[in-house]
């Protein structure tokens, strides 16, 4: 059984790809190690990891096909769907594949067969390796505007092939909608990145209801410690929230994330709150 | 009345910051909405009273009524989300999963599901100190961001602004390029960009871009933080200019942010050159725009 | 024939709406009758989703022969009108209604 930690945050932009990517290279220095890149709309995590690509795969979705010869133009498709997606315009019947949720009811439930299922392409899977570390980027495609059937493809797709890595992290998407619902529902540890600001702090409350509602084990990394106040920290104690660890703020650790580099090697701080996260995980978890 | 949008891609590159700095500048001449519904901060800096509250629904649940329900599956393999499934003895729905589809509440041969209305957030349209209106939202957790309340937000901030005859409507819009971001571009006049000199900050800046492309808006940048990393800076000011996109200013690594952020104040209201600047930019933003 | 534009307002001195599914009105020109009639879109504009869905709904029950716009619909909405032998014309960008009439007649918009 292998042990998932999903890395995640209310607001965006506190460090949660600098952490998956960090925590991820620094694992696999000693175990195999697994790095999902969840966030589908925005996937930044091949920026840090120069793995070399092993397999690229398309994924699809699958959204009704009209047929017009077999279509008898009863127009049930059209009263089915809840989303508008089928609609009838006289002896036409237009699909919008944008609007569609492939629920299959239309499609099953049209007495002439004729609305197949076909596939359509919304994103593609690339896969990577670098020494231990096995890494996979889901990436929507422009145009696409609903990101959590790529990121439960990608988890399904984790299960079935890399079900025997040990260690994996899941990098999510920021906020605490159904994305990120998506991307941490399997998970066995959640982490939430967040920055001591009163942004920080009211986005993590958001995340951290949401993860108690998923029932989630949660533990907090400060990121960015130093500016803002002490805000967050004294939220986290009142809630009895673990803080894994608190990275300060760096100029360093920026201006190297800026140009798409690991920083934990070059940066004590972020080693050492690497080792904080990994042993923690340890003590509470045993996997 | 024109309606400008603040997006950057990425999260954390100062959008919401800028956007609310722009709305201290706007005064009452606009009326404001928070798009990023999923993780509303305008309202820490622009001090809201949440005077009218409105519960917004969105999509459907299965509800099931176990007294007609004789438990014969057909809504399990009816459901593509895995929703609705045998648990303690009794079919059960799982709201998180349910996706409000209705393909259970047609195959039921005793008509014990039936689909019912779904809150999924509320509404909130307040004053703010800036003596404009604002409207903003919460999202209930786990709820379905599809656009629905992005667009509800917008479109109640546009009726005040049309009926208190205001000249703009200025939107904190979400990070990402999915629905709740093509919500809130639909109907403007303008996009701010916001962005950062990172690798991932341009890579994120192209494909917000991509989706712009498809909406012919105009568009201006910003790009924060530039003296992270000023070869970025560079490759990021030739990317806007092949893509015809005006570059607005650049703003340094300014500690100034935060430390107003933390008194719930914005950059235009605490000592600092971004004053000045912001209102430049506010001014020539406002001359891009359809009279 | 009956002629449909995509307008910002309701008369023939109003600029073309560039955009389709969220256009503000529908303007329906009957060239036998001389009339114009309009169509108020604004509670289409404000969808989340499925404007163009919607909007091509109500453009189909109008029944043109000709649709005059911007942008233009997306594919679908186009396929959908097209298979009712409607004819599309696209580019009206900043011009007026009347304007755009008579671009169309002298042949100078694209077809979709």
């Amino acid at each position: 059984m292998p042990f998932k930690i999903a890395i995640a945050s209310g607001k965006g932009g506190t460090g949660k790809t600098l952490l998956a990517t960090n925590l991820a290279d620094y694992i696999s220095q000693g175990v195999d190690t697994l790095l999902v890149d969840l966030d589908v709309e925005e996937p930044n995590d091949f920026i840090f990891i120069e793995g070399t690509n092993v397999n690229s795969v398309d994924q699809v979705k699958m959204i009704p096909s009209w047929n017009e010869r077999q279509c008898t133009l009863c127009g049930n498709c059209a009263r089915t769907c809840k989303y508008n997606a089928v609609i009838q315009l006289g002896t036409f019947i237009a699909v919008f594949n944008e609007l569609c949720h492939s629920c299959y009811a239309c499609s099953e439930l049209c007495p002439a067969n004729a609305l197949p299922m076909k596939a359509f392409k919304m994103g593609e899977t690339r896969t990577f390796s670098k020494g231990r570390l096995t890494f996979i980027e889901s990436r929507l495609e422009i145009g696409e505007e609903q990101a959590v059937p790529l990121i439960r493809k990608t988890i399904i797709m984790a299960d079935e092939i890399f079900h025997s890595i040990p260690f994996q992290i899941y990098d999510c998407p920021p906020g605490t909608s159904c994305p990120v619902v998506a991307a941490t529902r399997h998970a066995d540890l959640v982490i939430l990145v967040t920055e001591p600001t009163p942004f920080g702090l009211n986005d993590l409350k958001l995340a951290v209801e949401t993860m108690q509602d998923l029932g989630k084990p949660v533990g907090v990394v400060i990121n960015r410690d130093g500016i803002g106040n002490s805000e967050v920290e004294d939220f986290c104690t009142r809630e009895q929230l673990p803080v894994l660890a608190k990275i300060p703020f760096d100029r360093e650790i920026a201006q190297r994330y800026s140009k798409g580099e690991l920083v934990y090697n070059e940066v004590t701080n972020v080693k050492n709150a690497l080792r904080k996260i990994a042993s923690f995980v340890e003590k509470h978890f045993n996997p | 009345m024109n309606e400008i949008v603040i997006l950057s891609g990425k999260g954390g590159t100062g959008k919401t910051s800028i956007t609310a700095s722009l709305a201290v500048l706007a005064g009452n001449d606009a009326v404001i909405a928070d798009c990023d519904v999923d993780a509303a901060n305008m309202h820490l800096l622009l001090n809201p009273d949440f005077g009218t509250t409105i519960e917004f629904f969105s999509g459907e649940l299965a509800v099931i009524n176990q007294k007609q329900c004789t438990r014969c599956r057909k809504c399990e393999d009816a459901c593509r989300f895995n929703a609705i499934g045998y648990a303690d003895k009794k079919m059960q729905v799982i709201p998180i999963d349910c996706e409000g589809c209705g393909y259970c509440e047609i195959v039921c041969p005793t008509r014990a599901i039936t689909m019912s209305e779904r809150k999924s957030g509320n509404v909130f349209i307040s004053n703010t100190k800036a003596g404009s209106k604002m409207v903003h939202a919460r999202l209930d957790i786990g709820a379905e961001n599809s656009g629905k309340l992005v667009a509800r937000v917008k479109n109640e901030a546009r009726s005040l602004a049309v009926a208190g005859n205001k000249a703009f409507v200025i939107i904190d819009g979400a990070p990402g390029i999915g629905c709740p971001v093509v919500s809130s571009l639909a109907g403007a006049n303008y996009v701010l960009l916001v962005t950062e000199p990172t690798m991932s900050g341009l890579h994120d800046l192209k494909r917000i871009c991509a989706v712009i492309r498809k909406f012919r808006i105009k568009a201006g940048c910003i790009i924060n933080k530039w003296d992270l990393n000023e070869k970025k800076t560079t490759e990021i000011k030739q990317f806007l200019q092949n893509e015809q996109i005006e570059q607005l200013t650049d703003i340094p690594y300014d500690i100034r942010f935060t430390n107003a952020m933390t008194k719930g104040k914005t950059i235009v209201e605490v000592p600092s050159p971004y004053r000045q600047i912001l209102h430049r930019i506010w001014n020539e933003i406002k001359s891009q725009l359809p009279k | 024939m009956k002629i449909a534009f995509t307008s910002s307002g309701t008369s023939w001195t109003s600029l073309i709406d560039p955009r389709f599914g969220r256009t503000e009105f529908i303007v329906l020109y009957d060239e036998e009758k001389q009339l114009i009639s309009a169509i108020d879109n604004s509670h289409v504009k404000n969808v989340a989703h499925g404007a163009g869905s919607a909007t091509a709904q109500i453009v189909f029950e109008l029944n043109p022969s000709v649709l005059i716009t911007g942008n233009g619909p997306g594919e679908t909405a186009s396929t959908a009108l097209k298979h009712h032998h409607m004819r599309i014309f696209v580019d009206a960008h900043d011009m007026t209604l009347k304007q755009a009439y008579e671009q169309y007649k002298n042949g100078k918009l694209k077809e979709v």
